[in-house]
């Protein structure tokens, strides 16, 4: 799969400041690209060097095997994570100065406007000025802005902010859709569940430095530590536990079952997952067993913390 | 891609379509006139109410002097005492009284004249009383030494000198007068259209960053793009608030004097007056055509192409710079410590217009001011009409553009990073820092 973007060795610095340090990344074309790291990192100055906001000091950025250019400010939708839209003005007239600025005819933004609105089920607010608009609303309408001229690429910061549950899910859809239909999504958030669910690839900076990156699950095998959560009913469980503590490294696990049963993290080394099953299953009835994946949010902890 | 004329679009329409820009495009000319009218009226209140003057003339020297006007009537006391004379003027409410000591010696009398009143009187009352008794005692000194009046009277000759450049240019001292106004009139309008229409380019950008639009605008949009539209959808508004002011004002003007019958234009301009009494006297007539000539004495072409140059040039300066400091700061109490800066030159070039300018127009202060590009746009305003070199335009012109670009470039840095930062005072140093980023 090529590359939609390729960001190579960017820096840049703010006075003395470095913000970025040679970060370099590849996001797949069609794919959602998980953006991470702690606030302060230098996400936002990744994102605007990729909007042209700003000028990086070193480095490049091609889009589609271009480089970046006046003309993809069209190719480009992007949704800042300290948004707003002119409160004074109403909803129509700013949704369609806001596409005519990406390129957009007028016509041709009315009838997307429409569509959208009528999809969103937010037709009647054409006429109402933002500030009578409560913060939730006034997401969706920024929302649409960002996809209504139909970029090769969106970068949403934090795009469920502000957000009711219902609401959150019916922009994951919409997000979900775009990627269907073609799109190329840069996501950036804190919220790793959100990363679990819908990221194929990652990258994680810190300190300015990108200290992660690649397919999330490749990410993730990397992070593997072949540990197995189990539960087992025996009769004996702190006899269980004692063999179990010679043959294996073995810690107290924490889930929740219905029978009193002995709960343990069991870490094998380059052993058969099946052959511990099996060892197990002559012990006693085997009520669970997962190998346990790191979550993101485990690897975001560890690196950051490492690093 | 272009988008200056869809930003230049949304910044005109909504300054346009805003409710109080509306109510003040509307309701200023009606305040001022409304103003105007009452202060016309006011005074023609005053002008109404007559005044008595009681007059004990003890020397009974200039009592037939006092002749009753339209706003004074004089009453003349005879054989009184001083004491008697001021009861009188108690009861009848008469303004004031004037007594006139008896003494032989002119000088004697021209010393002991005094005014009583009730309250202090007027000094335009006092000083008309002074100029007639001074005419009637000099008269009257003077053909005690027998001098015969008629003859100075006769022999007394009017100087008007004729002022005529190198070239051949006829001019007069109606002709500076002129200058001064049309001078005046343009480097004050530069002066407050900089400010008006400085603030409103400031507040936009600052409503830009506090409703967080402005990183998706940026997005879209060259910073120095979204700067110049600002500057110039602002400034059209602005054109056409003050389009709107004069013919609204206008047609005000001529409503009230039609059905109010208060003749506002001629109570406003104390000059009409003067052309009116002109009119009646031949002698003077001379001098409205000097007027009519000093209008075709004026460089015109020279004037309104300077005008429009130096107006554009400096309030595009200015106004950048009203821009950058929009981007800097996060709230209008902000602006306060980098608006000094600004407003002291432009203040500093409305004092020098209106001092130096009208005390000389080529000397050296004058001169230097009208090349320094912050004061030159309004006090080469004011020079103008009075004749300055070509080239001397063109080198402060060029001085002043040169310094709108350098501007223009150092507010768009400041106003790139500037835009994006949040709750931050920056300081002076901060803003250096910008620039160079």
């Amino acid at each position: 799969m090529s590359n939609l973007l390729e960001v190579n060795s960017v820096s840049k610095n703010f006075g003395d400041f470095k913000a970025l340090n040679n970060v370099s990344i590849s996001v797949p074309k069609g794919s959602i690209f998980g953006l991470l790291g702690p606030n302060g990192a230098g996400k936002t100055t990744l994102i605007r060097v990729i909007n042209q906001i700003t000028m990086p000091d070193s480095g490049s950025v091609f889009l589609d095997g271009v480089i970046l250019n006046s003309n993809h400010i069209k190719d480009i939708g992007y949704l800042p994570e300290e948004r707003g839209l002119y409160k004074s003005m109403k909803v129509g007239e700013q949704a369609l100065y806001l596409a005519q600025l990406k390129g957009l005819s007028k016509a041709e933004a009315k009838t997307r406007l429409k569509y959208w609105f009528e999809r969103l089920e937010i037709g009647d607010w054409w006429n109402k000025k933002i500030q009578e608009l409560s913060k939730g609303m006034a997401q969706k309408i920024q929302f649409v802005v960002t996809v209504l001229h139909q970029p090769k690429l969106l970068i949403f910061d934090e795009p469920f902010s502000g957000f009711d549950p219902i609401n959150a899910n019916l922009i994951k859809d919409e997000i979900l859709r775009l990627r269907e239909d073609g799109a190329t999504v840069i996501f950036s958030t804190h919220r790793m569940e959100s990363v679990e669910e819908l990221c194929d690839d990652i990258a994680l900076i810190h300190k300015s430095n990108k200290i992660l990156d690649g397919r999330l699950i490749d990410v993730k095998r990397q992070y593997k530590i072949n540990t197995f959560e189990v539960g087992i009913r025996a009769n004996d469980k702190l006899a269980l536990q004692k063999e179990l503590s010679d043959k294996f490294e073995v810690s107290v696990a924490n889930f929740k079952t219905l029978e009193d049963e002995l709960k343990l993290n069991i870490k094998l080394n380059n052993n058969n997952p099946n052959d511990l099953l099996n060892y197990l299953t002559n012990k006693g009835m085997v009520s669970h067993f997962v190998e346990l994946i790191p979550s993101v949010n485990d690897i975001f902890i560890q690196t950051v913390k490492n690093n | 891609m272009n988008h200056l004329p869809l930003i230049i679009k949304r910044e005109y329409l909504t300054k346009v379509k805003n409710k109080s820009f509306i109510v003040m495009t509307i309701l200023s000319p009606m305040i001022m006139i409304v103003l105007i009218s009452v202060v016309a009226y006011l005074s023609q209140l005053n002008n109404d109410k007559v005044r008595t003057i009681t007059v004990l003339d003890e020397s009974e020297l200039v009592e037939n002097t006092f002749k009753n006007s339209e706003n004074t009537k004089y009453t003349i006391l005879r054989d009184i005492s001083l004491e008697d004379a001021k009861k009188i003027v108690k009861e009848t409410a008469s303004y004031g009284l004037l007594h006139i000591n008896k003494s032989k010696d002119i000088d004697a009398i021209s010393n002991d004249i005094k005014f009583f009143s009730e309250e202090s009187p007027s000094i335009t009352l006092i000083s008309d009383l002074e100029s007639q008794l001074e005419k009637k005692l000099t008269n009257i000194k003077l053909q005690q030494q027998g001098v015969d009046v008629a003859m100075i009277n006769a022999s007394k000759i009017s100087i008007d000198i004729a002022q005529e450049s190198f070239d051949g240019e006829k001019t007069s001292k109606i002709d500076s007068v002129v200058k001064l106004i049309f001078g005046g009139i343009a480097g004050y309008l530069l002066f407050m259209f900089i400010i008006i229409y400085g603030n409103m380019i400031m507040r936009s950008v600052i409503e830009e960053k506090t409703s967080r639009i402005i990183e998706v605008i940026i997005s879209s949009v060259k910073p120095m793009q979204l700067m110049l539209g600002k500057i110039i959808g602002t400034s059209l508004a602005g054109i056409t608030q003050f389009v709107i002011w004069i013919i609204l004002g206008g047609v005000l003007m001529t409503i009230i004097s039609l059905v109010f019958g208060i003749d506002v234009a001629e109570m406003q301009t104390p000059q009409q007056e003067v052309m009116q009494q002109a009119m009646a006297n031949p002698d003077v007539n001379t001098k409205v055509e000097n007027l009519i000539t000093a209008f075709y004495n004026l460089p015109i072409t020279n004037l309104i192409i300077a005008f429009l140059l130096f107006f554009i040039s400096g309030y595009l300066l200015y106004s950048s710079l009203y821009a950058a400091i929009g981007a800097a700061v996060d709230n209008e109490t902000d602006t306060q410590q980098f608006l000094l800066p600004i407003m002291l030159p432009l203040i500093l070039a409305v004092y020098i217009g209106l001092f130096t300018v009208i005390e000389d127009p080529h000397g050296t202060v004058s001169t230097v001011f009208s090349f320094i590009p912050l004061t030159s746009p309004v006090v080469m305003l004011m020079r103008i009409p009075f004749g300055v070199p070509i080239w001397q335009q063109l080198v402060s012109l060029l001085l002043l553009i040169g310094t709108f670009i350098f501007t223009v470039w150092i507010a768009a840095k400041i106003y790139r990073v500037g835009i994006l930062m949040y709750g931050k005072k920056p300081t002076y140093k901060e803003l250096i820092k910008w620039i160079k980023y």
